[in-house]
């Protein structure tokens, strides 16, 4: 099983069979369905930080022609409960709309319906709000202060959630060390920022009771939450998972949205539908990342060899809270990276402020971690006058080492990361970007190169959901799958939950595929609506391929059982006589004795008398299963096992600055990859290259900037800098296999890959290249201006020239 | 607040007239999707950054978001509709992007697409740093770029036998 | 983000469109390619209660080539001067410009006069027009045709000589000698296509001994309007365009200009820019007009 080479299917190019409704305009998006006199709905937003909402006249808008209702927060949250933060926090309460207080600029504070968007638009210039302006804080170390103006003055204090975790003998090793390092990183607030916007339609029908949902989400537990705010009972509320969504990366969590919608929905007995534009999106759609000061100090010996790591994570989460304060929790479960690091000190700090709210992004924490990680082990090799490359692998756990053990609790399954950095230096190849490096020197150019070695845990465990809350006793993460065989002999399945790019349908009809030796393109694979699906914790945490993907291979094997079994009665044989053959089951000993799968399907779907006693008709099995190494609740001390898997990557870059201009070229770039035994490459690498553009993004332009005065500067693409073909590299992928020993073929996940080392490897090259005019740079993302800042900083404000390189070259071990 | 006059227009979308009457604030993009219900037209920003709502205009690829339906009275849109040869047929750039992977959630697709097919109608053997040019103003947050660039050059590195 | 309603006119001709102007003033727009205009209105920055539709005037669209001048249309669009590349050879600095306007797909519809008025300070087309000292020709019902210099017509961001009821009907590019004569265009931008954070042009003619017979030069998005230096550019007449001459004259250009600070750029940093840049497109076009006195 765990051997590639051995799959028919698995691992093999194939085409996505999303992809021929993407290609024709076929597809499906929230913002397409079609409903019957839908209304629609624009956003009125609070202009100020932090103000008392004094009135709502609303009148102006209800007078225009075309406009059915102006919903204010007053009304909204008298008939909806609050969304709560993922932490124990009560009175730090959510509405989609403000009640009584804005706390950003940007929040809703009333909603305007009408039979068109353009109208509903005009109405909302009418609604006059009278606002009261109060002081507010935009600082997150500003607002740990006492004093500072409360966000939640009920709360009583602007920090929602900290917590020190100590694991492992952190003072002995401190004070047993050689060298200590300390150093402060800012990851600035970016987000994945998908091209489609949040959209969301609901329809509520009296006589049924049900409200229809078709919604751009990803999102667990999205159907629940919704009808618990809405006050329904969960089986009166029907997402359809059908729905395409436009890209997500994590973000689109729109309950806030849904639950402003189903609320419309039912007030007006109409279909109501919102789709964000891109204005409400980037500013009050709380879509944006994690947004962090790490101060970290590394304990190490004169070998390089790290014993020991205090890390201070500081995270501004916005405004509110949903499941952002969990994103300091994830990386508990790989806090020491690929490293040998005996013991952590962990201070986690979450803190609001008067900004837009932070959302799950890509890999839930874990970038700006590795990006943390990644900056001191460069610091600590440049420290002892090493090399980069060797530092890390006199660190990096062995392959023999596995499944290890890290402090913080969680095992590590498999891996082999000084085979994966190898094989991405030698892709490079190192010689020649070296060479390179030194060309672009001699023309005057500031050249470096990056390297970084980061984890990628994959198959997503809730288990900061505990971890930080210990009053959310959820240990349960599961996925399911349904597979049928017709009477036809066609083979359908079924999966429960949306997909956002990541070929869901092209993994599922695969795995079942393999298992029941049919042709993958011949299964077609359906998603439920959320009335008829069986439980699933949906595509976060790059968790599918492990979870859909063995929840797909256990009901497929089900069924495969089945058809043995009928198969053994009816040529009146054992089993272990019998093997399965493409569907069909032949005697071991005799081929000629044998049942087909035509024969083998009719009997199952109509001749009764020829099953074996006590066997159902039909063919159907569904399989549900809890997440591998999962089910546990953490430990007092916050011990953890995080996710079951973990999938690895090593990036190697160069990059050079034209030291006039602070403007960066990337010249080559080049990913090692391993997550296991991969369903579809081509999926996989899709996903990497994309990580790796997300991650240049974060890294080089992408940031939410926001004024004292609390205002969102950069709310267009103008001003909100995505990286375009002209600025992503091409980029080179060398596969790794280090199978998972937890999973049906031995799959991690792989959704978070590219990201997860992107921004460390990038910046890693940058200071390569800033290093020898004593230059430096420890905040993303690094602009021209930024870099022309640090040139500056380091030349006393004299005009810089690049100086011969004095870091000790790159060797290969 | 006026109420503005509505206008009757006649354009060419995929190769059939069609006619209707529309106020004139309805963007090029709204007319396809509201009216014409051709959602294959995505909207990204509405702010002519992102390149989703890309369609040919006499053969050129524009962004729809940037134009009103009314200044396109008289003129001939395709869509990515109207991309493909014939009903259960691809061209040849759509072929190679299911071949090569160029898409994940193909919301950008549409818009890539329009810019594929105008950059090979003038560049029949387009080099990488054409290609990237031609896309450039085409965001994607999925693909990372690379294997877009990868169908482009496969489709255009075959013998054209698809259309 | 739908813009607010208006009203819509597609102009028969030019005449009909300055009565439209005549009549409602500033409450009418032209509208051309409208790549600028309407994202602005789609954010409700730009509210006009009528638009006149100048896109297909004919009259807005001519191309005439003589060996003193190029007479653009104002509605030429950017693509067709772009593809027109006969007129490259005659003007030069606008080919190069016109690489760094937006993508492809917006210069399939903006407009080479759309982009003058608009007045982007950090615009391509407006800089290579001051450096060119190009003649905007302007034309009103009332007061028929006037032609007014680049550097009268730029008066502030987004700001310029044009009154309500005028429309702005045709360009005149000057044509410099072709023999040693050599242009450069050069931007910083964080990514390509954007609006720059600060942009230089120049071009110079040397004579065939390598002496600078004229010279030009400007910056963008160093200041509310574009800048050139013609004061400054007679610094380097009669002399040999060496690097140490060329980096004074660009200091200075640059100490002359006063920068804005937004979030992508400090006022500082544009600063240094601007010196960075006219160096380097003086020291490209001068390269380039040494080879064009050889070659031609």
């Amino acid at each position: 099983m765990t051997d590639p080479g051995k799959f028919r299917y698995i691992g093999k190019h194939r085409r996505a069979v999303e992809h021929r409704r993407f290609v024709t305009g076929q597809g499906r998006y929230a913002a397409d369905i079609q409903l019957p006199d839908v209304l629609h709905v624009a956003i009125v937003a609070s202009p100020h930080a932090h103000a008392r909402i004094r009135s709502i006249d609303a009148s102006g808008a209800l007078a225009m022609p075309g406009v059915h209702a102006v919903l204010t927060g007053e009304e909204l949250c008298a008939h909806t409960d609050a969304m709560l933060p993922g932490v124990d926090a009560p009175q730090v309460k959510r509405f989609p709309l403000a009640h009584g207080v804005a706390r950003y600029a940007g929040e809703w504070v009333a909603a305007v319906v009408a039979d068109t968007r353009a109208l509903a638009e005009d109405a909302a210039e009418a609604v006059i709000v009278e606002y009261e302006p109060i002081d507010h804080v935009v600082d997150p170390l500003a607002a740990m202060e006492p004093g500072a103006p409360q966000v939640h003055p009920l709360h009583g204090s602007n920090v929602i959630f900290r917590r020190v975790f100590n694991w492992g003998e952190v003072d002995e090793h401190f004070a047993q060390a050689p060298h200590k390092l300390s150093y402060r990183v800012h990851w600035a607030r970016s987000a994945t920022v998908p091209i489609e916007t949040f959209a969301v339609s609901a329809w509520w029908n009296d006589a049924t009771g049900i409200l229809d949902v078709w919604a751009s989400i990803q999102m667990p537990k999205y159907p629940d939450l919704l009808a618990r705010a809405l006050r329904l009972p969960g089986n009166a509320v029907r997402v359809h998972y059908d729905v395409d969504v436009g890209g997500s990366y994590g973000v689109k969590r729109g309950i806030k949205h849904s639950v402003l919608v189903g609320y419309l929905a039912r007030k007006l007995g109409r279909p109501v539908r919102f789709i964000e534009d891109r204005l409400e999106n980037m500013r009050g759609g709380d879509m944006q990342g994690p947004d962090r000061v790490f101060d970290v100090t590394l304990a190490f010996d004169g070998d390089g060899i790290v014993k020991s790591m205090r890390m201070r994570a500081v995270d501004d989460i916005g405004a509110y809270s949903g499941r952002a304060p969990l994103q300091l929790g994830k990386p508990v479960g790989a806090i020491v990276g690929p490293y040998r690091i005996a013991s952590v000190e962990y201070d986690a700090v979450s803190v609001m402020t008067n900004k837009t709210p932070q959302e799950a992004v890509r890999g839930f924490g874990q970038s700006p971690t590795n990006y943390a990680i990644e900056t001191g082990m460069d610091k600590v090799a440049r420290f002892l006058g090493l090399d980069r490359v060797e530092l890390r692998r006199r660190n990096l756990i062995g392959k023999d080492e596995f499944p290890y053990l890290i402090p913080s609790g969680t095992t590590y399954d498999s891996g082999d990361y000084a085979t994966v950095l190898g094989k991405a230096l030698d892709a490079a190849s190192l010689e020649q970007i070296q060479r390179q490096r030194d060309e672009l020197r001699k023309r005057g150019l500031l050249a470096g190169i990056g390297v970084s070695t980061c984890l990628e845990p994959s198959g997503g465990n809730s288990a900061f959901e505990p971890l930080f809350n210990p009053k959310n006793t959820t240990t349960t993460w599961m996925d399911s799958c349904l597979v049928r065989i017709d009477l036809s002999g066609s083979v359908t399945a079924l999966m429960g939950t949306s997909t956002s790019g990541q070929a869901h349908e092209t993994l599922v009809s695969t795995v079942v595929g393999e298992i029941l030796q049919r042709e993958p393109d011949g299964i077609r694979v359906l998603h439920a609506d959320s009335l008829n699906a069986l439980p699933s914790n949906s595509p976060v945490g790059s968790r599918m391929a492990i979870m859909l993907g063995g929840a797909a291979a256990g009901a497929a094997k089900k069924l495969r059982a089945k058809l043995l079994r009928i198969a053994a009665h009816n040529l009146g044989l054992p089993e272990e006589q019998l093997s399965y053959d493409g569907g069909d089951v032949v005697a071991k000993s005799d081929s000629q004795r044998r049942m087909s799968w035509d024969n083998l399907v009719e009997i199952a779907h109509r001749m009764f008398h020829k099953l074996p006693e006590g066997t159902e008709p039909g063919l159907q099995e569904k399989f549900v299963w809890e997440v591998p190494t999962g089910g546990k609740m953490p430990t007092e001390d916050g011990r953890v096992q995080m996710y079951p898997c973990h999938s690895f990557e090593s990036h190697v870059v160069l990059v050079s600055i034209d030291p006039d201009t602070g403007k960066a070229t990337f010249h080559r770039y080049v990913c090692g990859h391993d997550c296991g035994v991969m369903i579809s490459p081509d999926v996989v690498h899709g996903m990497t290259y994309g990580g790796i553009a997300h991650g240049l993004g974060a890294a080089m332009m992408e940031k939410f900037v926001f004024s004292e005065e609390g205002q969102l500067l950069a709310g267009t693409f103008m001003d909100y800098l995505l990286p375009s073909a002209l600025e992503v590299p091409a980029v080179t992928i060398v596969d790794h296999c280090t199978p998972s020993p937890l999973t049906e073929f031995g799959q991690k996940g792989s959704g978070e890959a590219g990201y997860l080392g992107s921004p460390a490897a990038i910046a890693s090259a940058i200071n390569d290249a800033l290093a020898p005019v004593g230059a430096s740079i420890d905040a993303l993302p690094m602009t021209p201006q930024a870099i022309w800042n640090a040139l500056r900083r380091a030349s006393g404000g004299q005009r810089v020239s690049p100086a011969h390189s004095e870091i000790p070259e790159m060797e290969k071990a | 607040m006026a109420f503005s006059r509505l206008m009757n227009i006649s354009i060419n979308v995929n190769g059939v007239v069609r006619q209707a009457q529309v106020e004139p604030r309805t963007t090029l993009v709204d007319f396809l999707r509201d009216t014409l219900k051709l959602t294959g037209t995505h909207i990204g920003c509405e702010h002519g950054v992102c390149g989703a709502c890309s369609v040919l205009l006499d053969g050129e690829p524009v962004r729809s978001c940037c134009m009103f339906a009314v200044q396109a009275d008289g003129l001939s849109v395709t869509t990515v509709e109207g991309l493909a040869p014939e009903r259960g047929r691809l061209s040849a750039i759509q072929d190679a992007f299911c071949e090569k992977h160029a898409l994940q959630c193909g919301y950008c697709t549409p818009g890539m697409l329009v810019a594929c097919h105008a950059l090979v109608a003038r560049h029949p053997r387009p080099d990488e740093a054409q290609i990237r040019e031609a896309i450039s103003g085409n965001l994607c947050r999925c693909t990372g770029y690379q294997q877009i660039v990868d169908a482009v050059q496969h489709a255009t590195a075959q013998e054209s036998s698809h259309d | 983000m739908k813009a607010a309603p208006f009203d819509y006119v597609r102009a028969e001709g030019l005449d009909h469109a300055l009565e439209l102007l005549h009549q409602h003033g500033y409450e009418a727009k032209l509208l051309a390619g409208g790549q600028s205009l309407v994202p602005m209105m789609a954010m409700r920055l730009a509210r006009p209660a009528l638009l006149v539709d100048i896109h297909r005037v004919s009259a807005l669209q001519s191309l005439d080539v003589s060996d003193t001048a190029v007479v653009t249309g104002a509605v030429v669009r950017q693509r067709t001067l772009e593809d027109e590349v006969s007129l490259h050879a005659h003007i030069p600095l606008v080919a190069a410009a016109l690489r760094w306007v937006g993508h492809g797909q917006t210069r399939n519809r903006g407009t080479v006069g759309g982009s003058l008025v608009h007045a982007d300070p950090s615009a391509e087309l407006p800089l290579a027009a001051l450096v060119l000292d190009a003649r905007l020709r302007l034309t009103s019902q009332d007061e028929g045709e006037r032609s007014v210099a680049a550097g009268e017509f730029f008066l502030g961001p987004m700001f310029t000589d044009t009154r309500d009821t005028e429309c702005l009907t045709a360009i005149e590019w000057p044509v410099w000698d072709a023999r040693g004569t050599g242009c450069a265009f050069d931007e910083i931008a964080i990514r390509h296509g954007d609006f720059a954070i600060a942009s230089a042009a120049a071009q110079v003619r040397v004579d065939a001994s390598g002496v600078c017979r004229r010279a030009a030069f400007g910056l963008g998005g160093v200041d509310g309007v574009p800048r050139s230096f013609p004061e400054l550019a007679q610094r380097l007449e009669g002399q040999r365009l060496d690097d140490d001459l060329l980096r004074d004259v660009a200091e200075d250009a640059a100490a002359a200009c006063e920068p804005g600070s937004d979030l992508h750029a400090t006022a500082e940093y544009r600063r240094h820019l601007a010196a960075v840049l006219a160096v380097r497109v003086l020291r490209r076009a001068a390269q380039s007009a040494q080879s064009s006195v050889r070659s031609v």
